[in-house]
């Protein structure tokens, strides 16, 4: 275990590194002076002088040598100096709190309506494997997994916003812009954890420990919660890891496609508005919290899976 | 409840679905490959007496806002889509597979080092990935496709390394070795009829995720430029025109959908 939480740290390192990298690239390619660029975004465009782009210049070494101002730009990191986004001139790290709310809202959101949605589906598929409901499952997942979220997003917005009027399109005024960002990534997310949960619970179901549990006299009612769910529970918790993958990407589209104003719509934001810093601290928070968030997905396995722990 | 119902029950029929797939995606390149044979127009010509037209004979799928055919756009989308999903595939395969045999024969520090460097490159989201390189080279296609590639070769990396080392364990490969045989053939007779059928399903995944990943670029226009005819920038475009022309926005959709929905379907029911 502590081997595992030591390769999730090396991980937390990488990202810093890369993200460093890229946006220092980014910056480097900016057009226009870089030293003016920077003094703008500390002291707003109306106080940009010479003297302060020669400060700046001094302070941050870009007259020396590249590897110099890069070993700066990563110990900026390091000390968590994200300075201030070039466009709003608010300082990196308040702007990201507020986002992070917003993206973690939905992500929540969306990560239980799927838990509601898509295993209990499939361990009713798979205790009856190849019935009319596992077939009627097996299509739909099929087609979700099919669609990619914005596609899917796209459908939602079309159907029961623009159609319907059911739900608003886009924005975030209430708990009713919530539906659709959150159903279109969890509608995603259900399809593969419904599919996870049918398979291993079509194999404990046939396992000989469950025919003897029912042999012996259990009542139907007990016999799954007592022998199947925990069983069933360890895959679904170990594809979570897995889906965190598929949940971080979906926010990014998904919340551009809505207009939800959370982390990954202020990192598109920030692409295509060159807006360096937002764009270094929004994809830095992303990144360190995918890590965060697969070391307690380790940690959840640990808990639940016994031979997991017998192995670390 | 009987009990009939506690014994094993019978295994699945096998199923048909990847011929479907194939079928399908040979459909999906047939199109592509005949669309300019089909559409006579240039996919960036505009016809202004034909803006967001029905389907005519001039145009057999309709126009776009700008009084494009949507058959040449199409058919021009779908030969981007299906050739940087072919080139990202092949190029993350052949390092990926390698490396992976590598490392499963070297073992020791080389498996470490490489297994650490594929975990590294995992700490990012793919998408995350992808969307910083192309922000780097704004609209530049070998930015996508290289970023792409560097992280698809990892999922090759990983499979090709647990099975090279589970096949490389067995009294088979022992019995080559203590013949005298070289590594060459031990890859070619033990590795390789074991690894095919698995890198055709990691290939045709690792498509599906490209294709999603441009198309994901595309919409949220940080990915080709306009005016690439390219299916997510498609559906940006044509967001707008729901109400006037839900006929010329649909294309692009189905279209992603089908080239996903064919690519899943090659690789195996099972989503991952």
């Amino acid at each position: 275990m502590i081997a595992r939480l030591g390769q999730r740290l090396l991980q937390a390192l990488f990202v810093a590194l890369a993200v460093g990298a890229l946006t220092f690239a980014l910056m480097r390619l900016l057009p226009g002076d870089m030293a003016y660029r920077i003094a703008a975004g500390r002291y707003g465009y109306d106080f940009v002088s010479a003297e302060n782009a020669a400060a700046v210049r001094a302070e941050l070494g870009l007259e020396g040598p590249v590897w110099s101002a890069f070993a700066r730009w990563l110990w900026d990191i390091a000390t968590l100096d994200l300075g201030r986004s070039l466009v709003s001139g608010e300082p990196v790290l308040a702007e990201i709190g507020h986002q992070l709310g917003a993206s973690l809202t939905l992500a929540l959101a969306a990560v239980a309506l799927s838990l509601l949605l898509g295993p209990p589906l499939g361990m009713m598929a798979g205790r009856r494997a190849g019935g009319a409901l596992d077939r009627a499952l097996l299509v739909s997942a099929v087609v979700l997994r099919a669609l990619p979220p914005f596609v899917l997003g796209l459908i939602l917005v079309l159907v029961f916003a623009l159609s319907l009027g059911w739900f608003p399109a886009a924005g975030h005024a209430g708990w009713a812009n919530l539906v659709l960002p959150a159903a279109t990534l969890a509608l995603g997310l259900a399809a593969v954890s419904s599919r996870v949960a049918r398979d291993a619970t079509a194999e404990i179901v046939s396992a000989p420990f469950y025919a003897f549990a029912r042999l012996k006299g259990l009542p139907e009612a007990q016999l799954f919660p007592r022998h199947g769910l925990r069983n069933v529970s360890v895959p679904v918790v170990t594809y979570l890891g897995v889906q965190l993958v598929m949940l971080i990407e979906g926010v990014v589209v998904v919340e551009t496609l809505f207009a939800w104003p959370g982390i990954g719509h202020a990192l598109v934001h920030a692409i295509v508005q060159r807006d360096v810093p937002m764009v270094q601290g929004t994809a830095l928070a992303m990144g360190l919290i995918f890590v965060c968030l697969n070391a307690l997905v380790d940690l959840a396995n640990a808990r639940l899976d016994p031979r997991a722990r017998a192995a670390a | 409840m009987s009990l009939s119902d506690t014994l094993p029950l019978q295994p699945p029929p096998a199923r048909r679905l990847p011929h479907l797939g194939t079928a399908l995606l040979l459909g999906l390149g047939l199109f592509a490959a005949l669309a300019p044979i089909l559409a006579t127009v240039d996919p960036a010509r505009q016809d202004y007496g034909a803006i967001l037209a029905a389907p005519s004979a001039a145009h057999p799928l309709g126009t776009d806002h700008l009084g494009r055919d949507m058959l040449a756009r199409l058919g021009s989308a779908l030969r981007l889509s299906l050739g940087l999903a072919l080139l990202s595939v092949v190029t993350a395969a052949i390092p990926g597979t390698l490396l992976g045999i590598l490392a499963a024969w070297r073992g020791g520090w080389t498996d470490r080092g490489l297994s650490t460097l594929a975990d590294m490159v995992l700490a990012l989201p793919g998408l995350l990935l992808v969307l910083l390189v192309s922000a780097v080279v704004p609209g530049s296609f070998l930015a996508i496709y290289g970023s792409i590639s560097l992280v698809l070769w990892i999922e090759y990396f990983r499979i090709t390394r647990a099975s090279a080392r589970a096949i490389l364990a067995s009294p088979a490969v022992e019995a080559s070795r203590l013949l005298g045989f070289r590594p060459a053939y031990i890859v070619w007779r033990h590795l390789w009829p074991e690894l095919a059928p698995v890198l055709l399903t990691v290939g045709a995944f690792g498509a599906a995720t490209a294709i999603m990943a441009v198309a994901a670029l595309g919409f949220v226009s940080v990915g080709l430029r306009p005016p690439t005819a390219e299916l997510g920038l498609m559906m940006t475009e044509l967001l707008p025109y729901y109400a006037e022309a839900p006929f010329v926005l649909v294309q692009p959709i189905l279209a992603v959908f089908l080239l996903v929905l064919a690519l899943n379907l090659v690789a195996g029911y099972r989503p991952r």
